[in-house]
């Protein structure tokens, strides 16, 4: 399908994790590589969204074995903060409200922050202000967002296109979007699909998490993989998405069980 | 709780340690003798000494106030001392002869290099060379007219202006706090703008506690004759002892026709340590008279300080036209408990209050705004507007709000608004995933929290409360 030989940007090889001490992730192994798009699917509660939760860090998840490498570092060895300067973007499901902070000084504090940690020049507050203005273009948002509080009284969409904007002014090398279609109009989805679409280079990835297929219409994803009880039980291609919109999941899940006994 | 926020709220007091200079100390306990004795010690007339005995014979009568949300031992004011001067020294000629421990004092606090010197006691008018800005500050006052200086340099320089206000606002018998001050009080500031003078730079003053278990009794009174302006600031740190130290002060503000003052405050007095050992208790009487029309009083104040703190900056609005402000953070940490708000009486005709209250709360702290808005039946059209937000960072700590309310005049507007909100691990998160670091979200989350109050504060008491903030949340302790 896509170039074997691009650099690995996330390599995860027996995962597990517990929250609050129910193990969620039973071993995953995920490879994902520069210039690919995958996306994660499966039903509620197959540990999806904690997947996405333990990669960047979140601290109530407990990571209980396996490895995972970012860009060659051992991820694990990275706080939260860390691995965002390093490159990893999580596009939040349920982007949380910080009244009193403005949105401007939010984002370019964050900015700047990785900017740093890549050793590049850090904008002050004009310089950023034409920056911001020109990735909100992208996102066809409305200029007055800068002056308001973080996410604070944010409709669903606004909340969704701000995670994006995010993404686009963080550059991050691996991006993992968290149900970011969910609760989008159809007009708000090809706003954002439009923008993640923008935003992928032969250079960075990203791996959406999603319930639905709707959102693979607008962004074509190279693998497909379908999470159940915290295991990755089928990777295909863009097909299987479309197979599952029609089938529903339990077919997958009957297999791979009929699988295991054959193999027992 | 997680354990960075854990770690962040538990930064120890960068601001303790003891001054070793040599103070001249009355003996513990308070009678009629050591009231004699501080009012002799001080130089002081007749009718000062008659008011200090007429409080104390009030103070006997009255028992320590019970209301309030806190909770410690009783004081043992017999086991205090209330007389402590530094040694009477000659005016000092130069930086050179202050005292090196004073110095290293300043050099820990921050207290700005043009402040060391006065604060120091060096004669004002050879402190550094040409530009001596402390010169320049003295020389502007006089200029036009007003008077800074202490209170008891007032009462002898003075003694006419001090009489005539001292005890206008807060009277001997006011409450348990206030009468003891009156009787005790050892020294404060004065500050008089006269008529139609707008003071031209804002007037600071530093407070310390310097002696181990010597009470703190300062006196503060500010008039503002009509039309006149003024902006005072009061800054406060102490020294960490482990035995309690009470302080008790009172200030007293009045305006005139037209006039208006705005007193501004932040404290960082020593809190207590991690187990809510030691710290200072913080009883103080602030109270303005908005005595003339279209008068205003404006009181800013950012608490972060003290094991326990007690505190109603009030305005009293009897001009006609009166306006009283009250914007307030109060932080409180570990064992701290804070019981603060404001108190405005609306008298006058068509008087206006506004009361925006910031409560942070973190460790096994306990944060309490108590507020009232008393609108008399003489206060046709008086309007109040009321603001109290809370914020608890972490699980064990807690928020409380009493507001009262007493409205006698139907025509009087009301309102009251208030909120409460909890940084939690998934705001912190937030900020985690894009690169930026607990400490900074924090100090981000809380100065946003704050901007109201901070908006209100002088420039450089802005920069200094953000920084305050962010030592006792966020530490930079290396």
């Amino acid at each position: 399908m896509k170039n074997t030989n691009a650099k690995t940007l996330l390599e995860a090889r027996g995962l597990t994790a517990t929250v609050a001490g129910v193990e969620i992730l039973k071993g995953i192994n995920l490879t994902v590589r520069a210039g690919e798009v995958h996306a994660i699917m499966g039903p509620n509660g197959s540990g999806k969204s904690t997947l996405s939760k333990v990669l960047a860090g979140h601290p109530a998840y407990a990571v209980t074995g396996g490895k995972v490498l970012l860009d060659g570092a051992d991820l694990f060895a990275l706080s939260a903060e860390e691995r965002a300067r390093a490159g990893l973007f999580l596009g939040f499901q349920y982007p949380v409200e910080i009244p009193g902070v403005s949105n401007s000084g939010f984002l370019r504090l964050a900015y700047n922050t990785v900017q740093g940690a890549r050793g590049k020049d850090e904008l002050d507050p004009l310089e950023f202000d034409d920056y911001v203005r020109e990735k909100m273009k992208l996102l066809e948002m409305d200029e007055g967002f800068l002056d308001r509080s973080v996410n604070d009284g944010f409709s669903g969409g606004e909340k969704k296109r701000n995670e994006i904007l995010q993404m686009a002014i963080l550059e991050p090398k691996l991006a993992i979007l968290d149900e970011t279609d969910s609760g989008l109009d159809i007009d708000a989805l090809r706003i954002v699909a439009g923008g993640v679409n923008a935003l992928l280079t032969p250079d960075n990835a990203c791996v959406l998490v999603t319930h639905y297929q709707r959102l693979l219409n607008y962004i074509t994803p190279d693998y497909v993989h379908v999470m159940e009880s915290g295991r990755i039980i089928k990777t295909g291609g863009r097909e299987l998405a479309l197979e599952l919109e029609t089938r529903g999941y339990d077919w997958v899940v009957e297999e791979t069980r009929n699988a295991t006994e054959v193999s027992a | 709780m997680s354990t960075v926020l854990e770690n962040l709220v538990n930064q120890p007091y960068q601001h303790g340690f003891v001054t070793a200079i040599e103070a001249e100390t009355a003996p513990k306990g308070l009678n009629e003798d050591i009231i004699r004795l501080i009012s002799s010690k001080k130089g002081e007339p007749e009718w000062l000494l008659e008011f200090r005995l007429k409080a104390y014979q009030h103070w006997l009568t009255m028992t320590p106030p019970q209301w309030a949300n806190v909770q410690h031992t009783p004081v043992d004011f017999q086991a205090i001392t209330y007389y402590a001067a530094p040694k009477q020294k000659k005016k000092l000629k130069s930086m050179d002869e202050v005292d090196p421990e004073l110095l290293k004092t300043f050099e820990k606090l921050g207290v700005p290099m043009n402040e060391r010197a006065a604060l120091a006691g060096v004669a004002v008018d050879v402190i550094f060379d040409s530009v001596s800005v402390a010169t320049t500050y003295k020389q502007k006052l006089a200029d036009v007219g007003i008077i800074f200086c202490s209170i008891s340099e007032a009462v002898r320089e003075h003694p006419e202006l001090v009489r005539k206000y001292l005890g206008s606002v807060v009277p001997v018998g006011d409450n348990y706090y206030a009468a003891l001050n009156a009787a005790v009080f050892t020294d404060g500031s004065f500050c008089f703008i006269p008529k139609g003078v707008k003071c031209p730079m804002e007037l600071s003053t530093y407070f310390r506690i310097n002696t181990q278990d010597s009470g703190q009794f300062e006196r503060t009174l500010i008039v503002a004759e009509d039309g006149a302006s003024v902006s005072y600031l009061e800054g406060c740190t102490a020294p960490k002892f482990d035995t309690n130290q009470l302080h008790a002060a009172v200030v007293e503000l009045v305006a005139m026709d037209n006039a208006d003052i705005k007193y501004s405050t932040v404290q960082n007095w020593y809190a207590g340590d991690e187990k809510g050992v030691g710290g200072i208790y913080n009883f103080v009487t602030k109270r303005g008279l908005c005595r003339g029309v279209n008068s205003r009083i404006s009181w800013t104040q950012v608490e972060t300080g003290s094991a326990i703190t007690w505190k109603y900056p009030s305005c009293v609005l009897r001009g006609d036209n009166s306006v009283g402000e009250f914007y307030s953070v109060a932080l409180t940490n570990h064992y701290q408990q804070a019981d603060t708000g404001t108190k405005m009486v609306h008298i006058g005709k068509n008087t206006g209050s506004t009361i925006v209250s910031k409560g942070i709360s973190a460790g096994h702290s306990n944060n309490s705004y108590r507020g009232l808005v008393r609108i008399a039946p003489t206060a046709s059209g008086a309007r109040n507007y009321s603001q109290c937000d809370s914020m608890l960072i972490g699980q064990k700590c807690s928020a409380n709000t009493f507001p009262y309310i007493d409205v006698r005049n139907p025509s009087g507007t009301v309102e009251h608004e208030a909120t409460t909100s909890k940084i939690g691990e998934d705001q912190l998160f937030y900020f985690q995933s894009r690169g930026i670091g607990a400490e900074e979200a924090i100090s981000m989350i809380i100065n946003g929290f704050c901007k109201d109050v901070f908006q209100q504060l002088p420039m450089e008491f802005a920069v200094e409360a953000t920084k305050l903030l962010g030592l006792k949340l966020e530490g930079s302790v290396g």
